[in-house]
């Protein structure tokens, strides 16, 4: 089970901000997630959009191991 | 180097004095502090979103590449996370070099960074309901001027 964390506009869309998907890869994981809501999973995809996986960030699949915390990143804005 | 995340208001006065303090080589302290606007009554609050463990180890590595940058002998910054009200601080940056042009210039870029590229989320509060803010244009294009010159 993967840890999945969702951020900023992400969170709000999708209605909650973090969950447990049974995923062996990050592309199985989008496609769970896309699965049970494909608005999310199209928003997943979006341009600037980041994926982190355990607080790197990552590009293109990637496996994912039991403990493995995936967040989804939307466009950032500080200061 | 100090950077912290916070949810509580700050007072920036009594970050300069601090910053400032048993400093015998610098010869030059440049600090920005950012401020969260009204915008006329269009904002009541704003709501910024940090990834613990992500966030601050982000901002650590462009302040570590900011000293190597700009000759810096210290930076300190503090960010705001969670709500914030209009006229509070959100964000403190103080950078201390030997000489003028690289303090002003480091806070310049870390501020440009901190604008568009650090892993904050930005939620604006008002009369219609909360929207999110994403860089502008502008921001972008501030950041991208720090690229071509390295």
């Amino acid at each position: 089970m993967a840890k999945v964390l969702l951020f900023g506009r992400l969170a709000d869309q999708a209605g909650w901000r973090q969950r447990e998907v049974d995923a062996s890869d990050l592309a199985t994981l989008r496609a769970s997630l896309a699965d049970t809501d494909p608005a999310l999973g199209e928003a997943l995809v979006a341009a600037g959009v980041q994926v982190a996986v355990d607080k790197t960030i990552v590009r293109g699949d990637i496996a994912l191991t039991a403990a493995t915390e995936v967040a989804f990143l939307p466009p950032m804005s500080g200061g | 180097m100090i950077i912290t995340l916070t949810d509580q208001p700050f007072e920036p006065g009594a970050l300069v004095t601090a910053f400032c303090a048993d400093r015998q080589e610098t010869g030059a302290v440049a600090t920005f502090v950012g401020l969260a606007r009204a915008e006329k009554g269009a904002a009541t609050a704003l709501e910024l979103e940090a990834y613990p463990g992500f966030t601050d180890s982000a901002i650590t590595t462009i302040a570590q590449a900011a000293v190597a940058r700009f000759a810096l002998q210290d930076v300190h910054i503090v960010h705001r996370v969670g709500r914030i009200a209009p006229g509070e601080a959100i964000v403190f940056v103080a950078t201390a070099a030997a000489h003028r042009r690289e303090a002003f210039e480091a806070c310049d870029h870390l501020m440009d960074y901190l604008k568009s590229r650090a892993p904050f989320w930005k939620k604006e509060h008002g009369p219609d309901g909360p929207r999110w803010i994403e860089p502008t244009a502008r921001d972008r294009t501030d950041a991208q001027r720090w690229d071509q010159e390295t």
